[in-house]
């Protein structure tokens, strides 16, 4: 290590080049756009906490104690809206697939930097709309916004939201356009689809997603925005329609989100397994066409959502059987992680251990999902809390911990500084602990017939919901720290090598953080990806 | 660190820097013109998709309560309607023509084609604006002051004023946006920022354009040419 006895020169990078707010904010660097998302999104992360705190506080006791019975619709309705359309949708793509996508395929920048930009803009849109609907009074329907509820008997500002919503979807539309004209248009000579890394597949699966689900949501609202405006009907019975509609067009978008929540994650899980056991991905080419798979079986399972809205019995059949044949490139990816790690050196680092958490708690998000999509037993537990605790198993044992595995994996890229190993791996522990502890409580709650949404229950069901209220101030805490270490990282944290875990893939190859250009000369690839031949593994702690 | 790739000195140099309209990011010229076109039609698709979720609102509807959309639709103008149809096919002419013009370094053609384009959708926009007035006149705008005259089933004839309203509403405002941009080229094409080599924007902009007017052509016959064999045009 160089002894800081003469003055260091600051090499240039994408940090440094430009100061001041205006380059921050007129930036058309992806890599700065992607930290523009980063601090925003963590804003909302934040918000959509303070809700999911509150819920849990009010739940501790079987009384509705705490919160009346409109304020807690509100609350449980924020929590969903932010934390899907604020957090969990734009978290990875917008700003891990941001700083990384260019990176990883050897170009300069995305396709569409002003478009990157504005789709920013169009989120933080978006953002003030939300915002201004929490501080007028918030909204009550449930982040499903179900007609006829929404378009008639709901007291909150639904229409604001519904925009919010909306708006917000144009900015993962943007996002998805650019990653796939980028992926198709910008790769460096000699990179084949072939050699592209997983992260980046997972992310093109994910964009298709994004261009061809979102416009459907967005639809959709625009017509139930109509209907509550402007008493242009088109779902409430009182005038001619069926909101059973809404449910299938609302669902045609919402259950592919939930792929757009998840998918990147698969990306960033299948980068940490591979770097952190020194080997190639077992199946490559099978995790790349699982994540297609994914993408397009995704669009046809909607109907699992309206087992009990009056569809038709066949219908249903159908939709149940493809439900499972989805789950079989979920399971494609497990089977494959685990054989990679099988017999590889596993290397117990912080990015790695969340990997591992995801890896458990996916599978048990994805089983749950089968129970689910068993027609007979779907209409025993619909509504009920099994259904919570199934899809935060996913969305958060998946999403969340795909999301600060790719944040501790690429943080010395992004800042070119460490963090500390001790404490993010404390943390790492604590939120694999506390959401157990948090979840898994629900699912017992939820097959024992406790339904989601109401804010009082009978007094047999308060210890696990006293269990599951535990469970979340251990979260709690073990989201806050890396908060803690991670900005405290920024300034003290020791300087991080361009590669720190032996990683193989492009954005490794450059300078922690990168140029502005990402690469002082286009790379050219000749090798297959993920030769682990020539890297020597690094030596951390 | 070389060692899963090697350099070509000068690769990412700015080798076009005198060209003004090639972007920093892009090698050349050709992979910027690829990458922009590629883009407009996958904002197509996306496009596609937000019109579908109105088309399946439509048929679910239509194939429930067919006597209704049969009654209300009859209550269109098909005249109107059909004159519009023409209206806006001739300015995909104009907009094809400005396109090939465009190719060929011709300005001044460029720049009239673009306007009778402009023209072609004002006279568009006016005139459904006149349709629009005409629903409000007689009621037929869904909601509380509703009345379809002379309706089997009035109950669901509303909801055919509703898609025809979310339907032609957002077309009109795709026809509104595609006005705007329209504007700023013609300015551009006059200032004489599009040569033979680089008119990248005037041919994205024409695949929009052909874009909303083939939704037209789609929504015309569903909209206005319902169970009309037989009987009388007005
Ligand atoms: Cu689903």
């Amino acid at each position: 290590m160089i002894t800081a006895t003469a003055p260091v020169i600051e090499e240039k990078n994408y940090l440094n080049a430009e100061h001041g707010l205006k380059s921050w904010l007129l930036t058309q660097d992806h890599k700065r756009i992607a930290l523009l998302y980063l601090m925003a999104v963590s804003v909302f992360f934040i918000v959509g906490g303070f809700f999911a705190v509150l819920i849990r506080l009010e739940l501790a006791t079987p009384a509705g104690d705490l919160l009346d019975s409109n304020t807690y619709n509100k609350v449980f309705t924020m929590h969903g809206v932010v934390m899907i359309f604020f957090f969990l949708i734009p978290s990875i793509p917008a700003i891990l697939g941001n700083f990384l996508l260019p990176l990883m395929i050897g170009a300069k920048d995305l396709a569409f930097p002003r478009i990157n930009l504005l789709s920013w803009y169009v989120y933080m849109l978006a953002g003030i709309l939300g915002t201004t609907v929490l501080l007028t009074g918030g909204v009550d329907t449930g982040w499903t916004f179900y007609t006829p509820l929404s378009s008639t008997y709901s007291n909150g500002y639904v229409v604001l939201t519904a925009m919010a919503a909306f708006v917000a979807g144009f900015s993962s539309i943007l996002t998805g356009l650019n990653f796939i004209v980028t992926v198709h248009r910008m790769r460096a000579p000699g990179l084949t689809w072939f050699r592209l890394p997983l992260f980046v597949w997972a992310h093109y699966a994910t964009s298709v997603v994004m261009i061809l689900g979102t416009p459907v949501i967005a639809v959709t609202l625009f017509l139930l925005m109509l209907e509550r405006g402007l008493h242009i009907g088109f779902f409430d019975p009182a005038y001619g329609g069926d909101p059973v509609l809404f449910q299938h067009l609302f669902w045609f978008y919402s259950h592919p989100a939930v792929y757009i929540m998840i998918l990147p994650s698969m990306g960033v899980i299948s980068e940490v397994v591979s770097t952190f056991c020194t080997k190639k991905p077992f199946g490559y080419t099978f995790i790349a066409f699982s994540s297609v798979a994914i993408a397009v079986f995704g669009f046809l399972v909607w109907g699992h959502h309206l087992f009990v809205s009056s569809q038709s019995a066949y219908a249903g059949m159908v939709f149940s059987i493809l439900t499972y044949i989805v789950a079989i490139p979920s399971a494609i990816k497990v089977f494959n992680w685990s054989a990679t790690m099988y017999k590889g050196q596993v290397r117990l680092e912080t990015p790695m251990l969340y990997a591992l958490g995801f890896i458990g708690l996916f599978t048990i998000g994805g089983l749950t999902g089968l129970f689910l999509a068993a027609m007979g037993l779907n209409v025993h537990v619909t509504d009920t809390y099994f259904v919570v605790a199934h899809f935060h198993y996913v969305m958060v044992g998946g999403g969340v911990m795909g999301y600060l595995a790719g944040l501790h994996h690429w943080w010395p890229k992004m800042f070119g500084r460490m963090y500390s190993r001790t404490w993010s791996m404390v943390a790492a522990g604590l939120v694999f602990i506390g959401f157990n502890l948090t979840f898994f409580p629900q699912f017992l709650l939820g097959y024992m017939g406790m339904p989601r949404r109401y804010h009082v229950y009978p007094p047999e069901f308060q210890v696990l919901n006293v269990l599951s209220s535990a469970g979340a101030s251990i979260l709690a805490l073990g989201f806050l720290i890396p908060g803690i270490y991670l900005t405290w990282s920024l300034k003290y944290g020791a300087k991080a090598p361009a590669n720190p875990w032996g990683g193989v893939t492009l954005e490794w190859q450059t300078s922690s953080p990168p140029p502005t250009s990402n690469f002082d000369v286009t790379p050219v690839i000749t090798n297959e990806v993920y030769d682990y031949t020539n890297q020597e593994v690094p030596h951390i702690g | 660190m070389a060692s899963h790739t090697s350099a070509i000195e000068g690769h990412g140099q700015h080798e076009g820097s005198h060209d003004p309209n090639l972007k920093h990011h892009f090698e050349n010229a050709e992979q910027q013109k690829e990458t922009a076109t590629l883009g407009m039609w996958a904002f197509l698709l996306t496009e596609l998709m937000f019109f579908g979720g109105l088309f399946l609102a439509y048929f679910v509807y239509r194939h429930w309560y067919p006597v209704a959309f049969i009654d209300a639709s009859n209550k269109t103008d098909v005249l109107v309607g059909a004159i519009n149809t023409t209206v806006l096919i001739c300015s995909s002419l104009t907009m094809a023509l400005g396109v090939h013009y465009a190719s060929k370094g011709n300005r001044k053609l460029l720049v009239m084609f673009l306007v009778l384009t402009l023209l072609l959708g004002g006279i568009f926009l006016g005139v459904k604006g006149y349709e629009y007035h005409d629903k409000w006149v007689h009621h037929e705008i869904p909601g509380e002051h509703f009345e379809c005259h002379g309706c089997r089933d009035a109950g669901h004839a509303s909801l055919f004023f509703s898609l025809y309203f979310g339907m032609t509403g957002l077309h009109a405002s795709h026809m509104i946006i595609g006005f705007g941009v329209l504007l700023v080229l013609i300015w551009q094409a006059w200032k004489g920022k599009f040569t033979a080599k680089w008119y990248t924007p005037i041919e994205i902009f024409g695949l929009y354009w052909h874009f909303v007017d083939i939704v037209w052509i789609f929504l015309f016959p569903l909209l206005y040419l319902i169970d009309r064999v037989g009987k009388p045009l007005l």
